[in-house]
Order: structure tokens, then C-alpha cells, then sequence
């Protein structure tokens, strides 16, 4: 479904993306690892066409996207919704408006028939009567979901979510987590993840790559990337996940870590 | 000889810093004239959302006319009184209301409008962009496949090019009735002989040149604005937020001077108009 190959990215004189190739097959979740500035979310905006590249192909649902025009990269667009870290939801516009905005763009539904699209849509990201509300009176967690119910809206079949969890206390990281399994479960979609939430990650992955100065350091399941013997993933999975996800043993939880489990 | 030093001589790294701050500034310019071409490429294609423009033209049209009319009623009552006084040791306090009218008209109506707006609208557009900016906001406009430059900046161009020259027109009579007020009831001035003196110095050609000069401010102000907020780093922050303001605010300005004193070389100069 996604195939991105040789993608170099520079800003500047920094290199941020340096010959990175991936593979997201259809239906999977593929949870991008790395550390902070490692370019992660550059990946994702390139993914969305948000960034250009130096160099490299990316292709989205057999299409080759680095080299369209705007008007056949919209059409790409369509097939793809995206979570951002901070919902980025239109400050000037209602819950309603705000889910109904790609739909009043590129549709001629009606009122009412864009109304039913953003109940159901609502009801997939489990909210309901917040439809006239103003994205500054919801909570973190309301806004991300409603981010979400806003991204689902054209029925994508790709979505790409920015640090989905970020900035949102356990049980709401929880419920966001299972939100995204459910609707990946649901609606059949590609999904790709950008977090450094471990216990996210875990969570919702079905493949996992891990980044690391511009290059692609790891890259399988999270079985695979758990007995992976490379010291930066180990180092950096075992910090940040918990124990029971890893089921690992007390030596190599102490030789990467210095962290014991009693 | 070469200098054994390796560090560049101080007039090296002046002329270094220059030429680095000039290259930033051209980049800019053409970045800003790109922005420019593609809104007014992006005007002509349809749709045109009337229900954006609308939302602008009475944000910036509406809301702004009672600071426009308050700022043209004092500055005519500040050429009355000032062209009274100057102009009595030659005996000519008669001529008050021409000198009133046609340097309201030509020159202070637009400018004084555009210096309004520009601080009033520029600045609000360029804090209302840049802040979509850093939120995303306009990350999200694109992956929902809406061009933010004719979502977000072909409304503002539009409304500020339609709404300066129609201000410019309230802000001129309230001029020329303030510049009444002020010599009528401050110096005993017959109210009637100025009306008659507006009449007959006002030309058609000077409101030409006066609405030209307003839809000229009209789009530098819009485009300085959008640029501005356009241009701001994902990254900039709050504080990118406010540099790019004051930034909208001062460059706006700056231009309307600069493009006034070339639209006056062109209209009056060039074209011969009066």
C-alpha cells in the first residue's frame, strides 16, 4: 500500500532522512520508533506529500507521489486521513464544521446528509453532543478523538497519525489506543504511527521500524524488533516500555537498561 | 603576502554578514512575489468561495469603518486648522477648503485608511495565519486536499482590495467634513463657500488617482500579511507568532510609503494626471 525507496530529505545543511526504504502492506500498522529530531514526522509528512523530497520514490496505492501536481495529489489525498500531535483542528469552526470540512470541499451532500456522516463518524471515535462545541472547550483527549473523527470522514483508506498520544494522561492514552486498534480492526486501514509512546506502540503495531540518524535501523514485528540484538532498539524499547509487554528476562532488562524488574 | 591569521578581517565579515542579510531579504522578496502570482493565478480559477469573501469583507469592511471615520474626521479637522493658520499671513485663508479636499482626496484619505488597516488587518492576518501555521491547521487544510492560498489568502486579497478603496471613500468625506467643523465653528469660516470650494477643486481624475492608490495599499497590505504569516516556521512558536506580526506590521507600512511615492511618480509624473 506504501512504498517508500532511497528517501533522502536534507533542511539545510542537516541530513535528516538518508536512503530510508520501508514497506506498509495493505491492512498493516506500521509504528515509526526513533529518537526526537530523528525524523519521524518528517517520514509522515512525506508520506501525506506535506514535504518534498531530495531524492527517493514514495508510492501510495501504486502511485508514485514525490512528482504529481497538486490537483492528482489531492486525489491521492483523498484516500488518506491524518491524526496530527496537536489535533490541528480549525479554531474558527464547530466540532461539526471541522469533521464536515473535507466532505463541504469535495462533495455535494447536503447539510443534512454531511450531519449524518459526522454523527457516525462521532460515534466510531465513541463522542456524542459535542457537535456544536468549539475545539477550545474540549479536553486533549476529546480533541484528538475528534481529530480522528475527522480524518475517517472521506473513508480513507490510509491513515497516518502523528504522535497520537502525546500530551494526554494513562487512561486516555489507553482509550486512544484502543480506538486506533478498533477502527483499524473496523474499517480494514493502512495505518502508520509516529510515536514514542512504547506502550503505544506495542499496542497498535503489527510492524515497527526504528529510525536512527536518517537511516532505517530496525525494521519487522514487534516480536522480531523485541529479540532484535542491536543495543540502540533494545536500549530504547526497554526504557520505554513496560515489562509485561516485553515479557523479558531480568539480565537483559538489566544489561540494557540497569533496570531490574522487582 | 597572505595573512597568517585565519580569522576574516572585520571589513570581510561585515561585507559577509551584508550579503548574507541581502540574499535573506531578495530570497524573501521573491518568496513574497511567488505567494503573490499564485493568489492572483488561484482568483481566476473556480470555485470562488463567496461565503469566505463575505466573512472577510465585513470583518475588514465593517468592523473597521468606525476607526477609519474617526481617523479621517481628525486628520481633515488637523488640515483645517493647520491650513487656516498657514495660510492667513498671505490672505488666502480662503483656499482652506481646496487645500483641505485635494490633499484629503490625492494623499491623506488612502494613506491615513491604509496605515489603519494595516495595523488593524495586516497584523490580524498575519497572527491569524501564522498561528494556523504552528498548529498544523494549515498542514491539515492540505492533506484534506484545499489549497490554503485560495482558502486563506484569496478571501483576504480579495476583501482588502474592495474594502480599502470603498473605506478610503468615507475616510475622504469625513476628512473634508472634519476640516468644515474645524474652520466653521473654530475661525468663523462660511460653511457655505467651503462647500462650494470642495465642489468646484474636486475632479473625477483626483478620485481616480485617490481609489487606484487605496486597491494598490488594499493588496500590499493583504499580501504583506499573508506572507508574513505564510512564512513562519512550523517550529516558530508563540514567539515566531509575534516577530512575524511586528514584522507584518512595519514592512506593511514600509511598502504603502514606498508604493505611494512610486504610484505618485507614475499617476502624476508619468501619466500627467491631475
Amino acid at each position: 500500500m506504501i512504498s517508500i525507496r532511497n528517501v533522502r530529505k536534507s533542511f539545510d545543511e542537516k541530513q535528516v532522512l538518508n536512503g530510508i526504504d520501508l514497506e506498509v502492506p495493505l491492512g498493516e500498522t506500521l509504528v515509526i520508533l526513533g529518537r526526537s529530531g530523528c525524523g519521524k514526522s518528517v517520514l509522515l509528512k512525506i508520506i501525506a506529500g506535506l514535504l518534498s523530497i531530495d531524492g527517493g520514490e514514495v508510492w501510495v496505492d501504486g502511485t508514485e507521489i514525490t512528482k504529481l501536481k497538486r490537483k492528482q495529489m489531492n486525489q491521492i489525498r483523498r484516500k488518506i486521513g491524518m491524526l496530527f500531535q496537536s489535533a490541528a483542528l480549525f479554531d474558527s469552526m464547530s466540532v461539526a464544521e471541522n469533521i464536515a470540512f473535507m466532505l463541504d470541499q469535495h462533495t455535494d451532500l447536503t447539510q443534512q446528509e454531511m450531519r449524518k456522516v459526522v454523527d457516525e463518524k462521532l460515534k466510531l471515535v465513541d463522542l456524542d453532543g459535542v457537535q456544536e462545541l468549539r475545539p477550545a472547550q474540549l479536553s486533549g483527549g476529546m480533541r484528538k478523538r475528534v481529530g480522528l473523527a475527522r480524518a475517517l470522514a472521506f473513508n480513507p483508506e490510509i491513515i497516518l497519525y502523528d504522535e497520537p498520544t502525546t500530551g494526554l494522561d494513562p487512561v486516555t492514552c489507553n482509550e486512544i489506543n484502543e480506538l486506533i486498534r478498533d477502527l483499524n480492526k473496523k474499517l480494514q486501514v493502512t495505518s502508520v504511527v509516529v510515536t514514542h509512546d512504547m506502550h503505544s506502540a506495542f499496542s497498535v503495531g503489527t510492524l515497527m521500524v526504528m529510525l536512527h540518524e536518517g537511516k532505517k535501523l530496525a525494521y519487522g514485528t514487534p516480536e522480531s524488533m523485541i529479540n532484535e540484538d542491536n543495543p540502540i532498539l533494545q536500549q530504547f524499547i526497554l526504557l520505554g516500555a513496560p515489562d509485561q509487554i516485553l515479557n523479558i528476562d531480568e539480565p537483559t532488562l538489566k544489561k540494557y537498561t540497569g533496570r531490574s524488574t522487582e | 603576502m597572505n595573512s597568517p591569521s585565519s580569522t576574516p578581517a572585520p571589513s570581510n565579515g561585515l561585507a559577509f554578514l551584508l550579503k548574507n542579510r541581502l540574499y535573506h531579504t531578495l530570497s524573501e522578496v521573491g518568496d513574497a512575489f511567488r505567494l503573490l502570482a499564485e493568489t492572483i493565478f488561484q482568483i481566476f480559477r473556480p470555485p470562488l468561495q463567496f461565503d469566505l469573501l463575505m466573512k472577510q469583507l465585513l470583518f475588514i469592511g465593517f468592523n473597521s469603518l468606525s476607526v477609519v471615520l474617526v481617523s479621517g474626521f481628525f486628520t481633515g479637522m488637523v488640515l483645517g486648522v493647520q491650513g487656516y493658520v498657514q495660510l492667513k499671513p498671505y490672505a488666502v485663508e480662503g483656499s482652506v477648503a481646496q487645500f483641505v479636499s485635494v490633499s484629503v482626496v490625492k494623499e491623506l484619505g488612502p494613506m491615513i485608511t491604509a496605515f489603519v488597516l494595516s495595523g488593524r488587518i495586516g497584523a490580524s492576518i498575519t497572527a491569524e495565519l501564522s498561528t494556523m501555521k504552528v498548529t498544523e491547521q494549515i498542514d491539515a487544510l492540505e492533506v484534506m486536499g484545499t489549497n490554503p492560498v485560495k482558502y486563506l489568502v484569496v478571501p483576504r486579497f480579495l476583501a482588502c482590495s474592495f474594502m480599502l478603496p470603498t473605506l478610503t471613500i468615507f475616510s475622504t468625506f469625513a476628512g473634508i467634513f472634519g476640516g468644515y467643523v474645524a474652520v466653521v465653528t473654530l475661525f468663523g469660516f462660511n460653511g457655505d463657500f467651503y462647500i462650494l470650494q470642495v465642489q468646484q477643486h474636486l475632479f473625477i481624475g483626483s478620485v481616480f488617482i485617490s481609489l487606484v492608490k487605496a486597491t494598490s495599499f488594499g493588496m500590499a497590505i493583504a499580501a504583506v500579511g499573508c506572507y508574513k504569516g505564510f512564512s513562519i516556521s512550523s517550529a516558530g512558536g508563540a514567539e515566531g507568532v509575534g516577530t512575524a506580526t511586528t514584522g507584518s506590521a512595519v514592512i506593511s507600512l514600509i511598502t504603502i510609503l514606498v508604493l505611494d511615492f512610486v504610484l505618485n511618480h507614475i499617476l502624476f509624473n508619468l501619466l500627467g494626471l491631475s
